[in-house]
């Protein structure tokens, strides 16, 4: 009787683990601890009163919550929060909405200059934001743009990368949808909305979380382009419990640990877009 | 309802001519078959009567109207893609009723319209489907739906059956037609396989490096090619031509280059079949022998030239052997030599 080789009938072995990949465990393993334990310590600081700060044990030793008890009653935290929340979904909109549309039109349509148009969009990535900052800052302040909500959102509105991101995917997509919907009488606008878009939703989503991301974490402009208490926006809020005489660390830390709860929500939602849009941005990129 | 016609059409990519001024007038409820190898213009012009690519030179008329400068959605045609071109966010359901989008119709008339397409393609049970859920035969049935239900003048089609399997496309062709035959719709069908061209055109238009070289029913062509091109393109296997000579009306082959080309379809090119008066005989060596079941190929070198014959279904005929095949009298096509045109039959 012929013997039938089912999983069950193999006998059980030890995979062989490979020195190589030891090693590269050992680095990873490193790597991650390096990278959570200064979140472990964040969210340890804000359990701790103000005379515990330099007890550097990581589980504090009387845990108390009058932190963030104090930080989201007292103060502007939730005003700087909503100012953070605000700009960021603005800008992730305006992303979301204008990169792809000037994507799809560099990808899609056959037109004179569109070659050049894209070098010159490209071309953008190369400048360094320290160097733009200046040249925005005076047109901020030629327009009156200094101190508003449009003023900390006008730079980032639209971006070369995401222009460039989405038009490597809107090329991914079959000219014959296009032309079909073409013929099914479709104007282009509707074409882009219905057609196109819908079939780049993976790259919508990993732009929508990077732009998000990007802007919730936002310093520097922000922080230049902004005067009132009342426009600051989280990352720039908590920079004021920082003050000369004194640097409130269990303050900072208690409104770090609550800013960051935003993002961790979005890469535990989102992390398989998060991933694939990092492959994918590798891969067009 | 619509007729079709192209005056003097031309199209240029730059300074590349790639359609040379063709005519053609397709009447209304006719099924043309544009057919002829890759980059020979067939997709283009069906393109430019779509109003997917502009015409450089002269006219598009879709029934009494001149078209050149109407866009796609003005045409009221529909078209059928290569590669189904079904949306994948959408059910079948949407996909059908897009072809709606535009339509001043009700939900409630064009729900009707989309069941009753997709009765008509066997789509009801997978109304509800995305298209990753069908197969290769059901997404085309798909495209189709989503193109009858507009209700156009006219069906344009672009290779629809290329992608899928011998058996899928032989089933599809039987539809299309049929679908034809109970729509009577005018209809412009592209394809490079000259089977779908025989076997579902009212008129097959072959074309090459941006001519027409023919317009005729399936037989016509077939029994009366134009010249030497369509006579090798169509019809399975291809017609035999070899340099001939005629003396005081007896056809031998020729060597090297000669002012006759002799066509001979295999079919009518026969080994072991007694052949009174035959118009042409050829001898040589047996190179390969395909057996098909009620008949045999047999391969040979004659002339200088590769030919191939049919034989009796279980002749015993071996490679390496030597045969003699021969062709009736009026089975011989003649073709000119320089010009490669037909010049009749022997």
């Amino acid at each position: 009787m012929a013997a039938i080789d089912t999983p069950a009938s193999r006998p059980l072995t030890m995979t062989r683990i490979r020195p190589g990949r030891i090693l590269a465990w050992t680095v990873l393993f490193i790597g991650g601890v390096l990278m959570i334990t200064p979140i472990l310590f964040m969210f340890s600081t804000s359990l701790k009163t103000a005379g515990q700060i330099y007890d550097l044990r990581l589980i504090p030793q009387s845990p108390t919550l009058a932190n963030y008890v104090k930080v989201l009653t007292e103060g502007q935290f939730l005003r700087w929060f909503l100012n953070s929340a605000f700009v960021a979904i603005c800008v992730t909109l305006s992303n979301v909405f204008f990169d792809s549309l000037v994507g799809y039109t560099l990808a899609k349509f056959r037109f004179r200059g569109r070659q050049l148009v894209f070098i010159a969009i490209l071309s953008t990535l190369m400048i360094p934001t320290e160097m733009l900052v200046i040249p925005w800052y005076i047109m901020s302040a030629n327009l009156g743009w200094l101190d508003s909500y449009w003023g900390i959102m006008f730079p980032g509105m639209m971006t070369a990368f995401g222009t460039f991101l989405m038009k490597q995917f809107f090329e991914t997509v079959p000219d014959d949808f296009i032309e079909a919907a073409r013929m099914d009488g479709l104007n282009e606008f509707t074409i882009w909305w219905r057609i196109a878009m819908p079939l780049v939703t993976p790259a919508l989503s990993a732009l929508a979380i990077f732009t998000f991301l990007g802007n919730w974490t936002a310093f520097f402009w922000p922080l230049i382009s902004t005067t009132s208490k009342e426009l600051y926006t989280l990352p720039v809020g908590l920079t004021s419990f920082a003050v000369e005489q004194a640097i409130q660390w269990e303050m900072i830390m208690t409104g770090a640990a609550i800013a960051t709860i935003p993002t961790l929500i979005v890469f535990l939602v989102l992390q398989r877009y998060i991933v694939r849009g990092v492959m994918l941005a590798g891969l067009k990129g | 309802m619509a007729t079709f016609e192209l005056r003097k059409l031309v199209k240029t990519y730059g300074r590349t001519p790639v359609i040379h001024g063709i005519d053609l007038f397709i009447p209304d409820g006719e099924f043309v078959v544009f057919v002829g190898p890759s980059g020979c213009g067939k997709s283009t012009t069906l393109r430019m009567i779509a109003g997917l690519e502009e015409v450089s030179g002269g006219e598009i008329r879709i029934g009494d109207r001149v078209v050149n400068e109407v866009d796609p959605k003005e045409r009221n045609l529909a078209m059928v893609f290569q590669n189904y071109a079904i949306y994948p966010h959408m059910t079948v359901r949407q996909n059908i009723a897009f072809g709606l989008y535009t339509s001043r119709l009700s939900g409630a008339e064009k729900a009707r319209k989309v069941e009753a397409a997709a009765a008509l393609l066997g789509l009801t049970p997978l109304l509800d489907r995305r298209p990753s859920a069908l197969s290769g035969g059901q997404r085309q049935r798909v495209a189709i739906g989503r193109a009858m239900v507009r209700e156009p003048a006219g069906f344009l089609f672009d290779e629809p059956l290329s992608n899928l399997d011998a058996q899928l496309r032989a089933q599809m062709r039987i539809e299309i037609k049929d679908l034809h035959r109970r729509l009577g719709t005018t209809i412009a069908y592209v394809t490079h396989d000259q089977v779908e061209a025989m076997t579902m055109a009212d008129r097959i238009v072959v074309m090459k490096d941006g001519h027409i070289l023919q317009a005729a029913p399936p037989m016509e062509i077939y029994d009366n090619p134009a010249d030497v091109f369509t006579a090798r393109f169509i019809g399975t296997p291809s017609m035999n031509i070899i340099p001939a000579q005629s003396d005081a009306g007896v056809l031998s082959p020729a060597e090297g280059k000669a002012a006759l080309l002799a066509g001979i379809r295999p079919h009518d090119l026969t080994i072991g079949a007694e052949v009174v008066d035959p118009a042409l005989v050829l001898a040589g060596k047996v190179t390969a022998v395909e057996p098909l079941g009620p008949e045999t190929l047999v391969h040979f070198e004659a002339a200088g030239q590769h030919i191939i014959a049919t034989a009796p279904a279980h002749g015993q005929i071996a490679v390496g052997s030597r045969v003699t095949a021969s062709a009736g009298r009026g089975r011989v096509h003649l073709f000119d030599g320089a010009t490669e045109r037909a010049l009749g039959r022997q």
